[in-house]
């Protein structure tokens, strides 16, 4: 360490600079939500850095309360740590003089249902985050597990968590926020503005997405029946754009990142698919049209799997995109502080270089949710409109015997 | 791998959510909005239609004013022209009328004057005989007063009669 840093005096502790620093110190996993910490990277971090990089070194030194293990930073597991789904809204830690941690967290409610014990709901914050368990219940790498009358993990009862999760909260916020949105807009329609008039302030920046939805999604694929499928389409692409775009907010959870929303929408347009299918389609499936007998045989668990690959398909990519672009900027974020293991001086040059890149990704973040919204919408329409479809082309290419 | 495995938790959360979300907006935003949406192009469509029709009409109605303009000019043209040619038939009439009144006056005067001039040469003729006569008269009563000059007389005429 520098002579400097050993001669380094601590800043009063209510100040700043105790805000700041957990960002720097190596317990970055066990900080706040990632984009918050991103975008105050963007505002502040990097001047700051550079002015006091001694401190941030000489905060090293202090073995923070039972970190011994995690001296190391893990940036695979500060990354997953950060997109994972959570019992609180944790937005930042402090770390005092005396080693231990004051965390700015939003405790959520816990809901929980076991064959042996029944209901309970409690707040998370009983559980300290981590530290205790309460009601028999503790958490272990934020899941919920029951613990017997001495604290350790009892196998035996199996717990099923409907906890409202960082995850569950954010995306309710979401779609009240949505609904509201769109039934504000109903209500400006039944009042005859944008329809006798031309219409006003928020319409103006949704009726084009409505109507691309509808004259770009819905009628390509869907051909005449588009109306009956409309209403869902626009569900699906405003359900995603609006979790999407409220995940990109500092602070807030990974809401569209996660299997479990990815998979029941992937579900719902399984749902949505098999019970708008016609003869046609099962024909198709399993009785290919205009190929040899053989090759009929051989395309039955071809197409039959199809049946399943489509929603799967659907599933991942919304997945896979969503979560891919955190994790990218976080790894940009995560190489500050690997660079700063190795050298101070290589971790303050490659703080703008860093700070640029996961800007950049954030900014394509933006696209990426709408591109996303725009891809599950169209793909599931195309999807429906198969099912319904009359499938043409085949016809057009061999015709039937 | 805890990412890849969906909490059973907000699986059920989101799914209600959905179809919560799903159902409400359904009923009370897409319907209305769409139907506004509908209601709305609708109108502009017919707006656009009806006025491209008033257009049509209206050019409709300034191709039969012209119509109308060009057969009005052509009338008038036609009945300047028939004006014309009464005025020429009239004028014309009334110069052969007046030429003919004019030499029927003149014949007629012709005819006046030479009866009047017959007539004065009749008068004339006959006071002219008459003057003769009476000179005559007076000649022979004067030639004519003794008995030995009107032997002569008878003489001379009987010896002009040569018998054959």
């Amino acid at each position: 360490m520098l002579p400097a840093a050993k001669n380094f005096k601590y800043p009063p502790a209510n100040s700043l600079f105790y805000l700041f620093q957990p960002y720097l110190c190596r317990k970055f996993q066990s900080s706040m939500g990632f984009k918050w910490f991103k975008s105050f990277m963007v505002a502040a971090l990097s001047l700051f850095l550079v002015s006091s990089a001694q401190s941030v070194f000489a905060q090293h030194e202090e073995p923070a309360e039972g970190s011994a293990t995690e001296e190391k930073f893990n940036p695979g597991e500060a990354i997953l740590h950060h997109i994972a789904d959570s019992h609180e809204f944790h937005f930042f830690s402090l770390k005092h003089d005396d080693g231990t941690q004051t965390h700015g967290a939003l405790p959520l409610p816990v809901i929980l249902y076991s064959p042996q014990r029944g209901f309970s709901a409690f707040m998370s914050s009983n559980f300290h985050h981590g530290r205790d368990a309460y009601n028999g219940y503790k958490l272990e790498h934020d899941k919920i597990v029951a613990v017997d009358a001495s604290g350790n993990v009892d196998e035996s009862v199996k717990v099923y968590d409907f906890s409202m999760t960082k995850n569950v909260v954010q995306m309710l916020i979401a779609l009240i926020v949505l609904v509201w949105l769109m039934i504000s807009m109903a209500k400006k329609y039944k009042t005859g503005q944008g329809v006798t008039s031309a219409p006003r302030g928020l319409q103006n920046a949704i009726e084009p997405v409505i109507t691309f939805v509808r004259d770009d999604i819905a009628k390509p694929n869907l051909g005449p029946k588009y109306q009956k499928f409309l209403p869902y389409l626009l569900t699906i692409f405003f359900f995603i754009l609006i979790n999407a775009i409220l995940g990109m907010f500092p602070g807030s959870a990974n809401v569209t990142g996660n299997i479990a929303f990815t998979a029941v929408l992937g579900l719902i347009a399984f749902i949505v698919i098999i019970f708008n299918t016609n003869g046609h389609y099962w024909q198709h499936i399993f009785w290919f049209p205009g190929v040899p007998l053989p090759v009929k045989i051989l395309m039955i668990p071809v197409e039959l799997m199809g049946v399943f690959t489509k929603p799967f398909a659907l599933i991942v990519r919304l997945f896979a995109n969503m979560t891919a672009g955190h994790i990218v900027i976080l790894s940009f974020i995560s190489l500050i502080f690997i660079f700063s293991e190795m050298s101070k001086v290589a971790g303050v040059a490659f703080t703008p270089v860093s700070i640029a890149f996961a800007v950049f990704i954030y900014l394509i973040e933006i696209l990426v949710a709408f591109i996303q919204a725009y891809i599950f919408a169209n793909l599931t329409a195309i999807f429906i409109g198969e099912a319904i479809g009359d499938h043409h082309f085949e016809e057009d290419v061999q015709p039937h015997h | 791998m805890g990412l890849l495995t969906p909490d059973l938790g907000y699986f059920f959360w989101i799914f209600v959510a959905f179809v919560v979300v799903f159902l409400v907006l359904k009923k009370f935003a897409w319907k209305p909005i769409i139907k506004s949406l509908n209601e709305r192009e609708q109108n502009i469509a017919g707006a656009i239609a009806s006025a491209e029709k008033v257009k049509a009409e209206m050019a409709q109605l300034q191709s039969e004013n012209e119509s109308l303009l060009a057969k009005a000019r052509e009338e008038r043209a036609q009945l300047l022209k028939e004006a014309r040619e009464t005025k020429d038939k009239i004028v014309n009439e009334a110069k052969e009328q007046a030429k003919a009144e004019a030499s029927k006056i003149i014949a007629d005067a012709q005819q006046a004057i030479n009866a009047q001039k017959m007539a004065a040469l009749t008068d004339v003729k006959n006071e002219v005989g008459k003057m003769v006569i009476e000179v005559s008269e007076k000649v022979l009563k004067q030639q004519l007063a003794g008995a030995d000059k009107q032997e002569a007389y008878i003489n001379s005429l009987v010896n002009s009669i040569k018998l054959n």
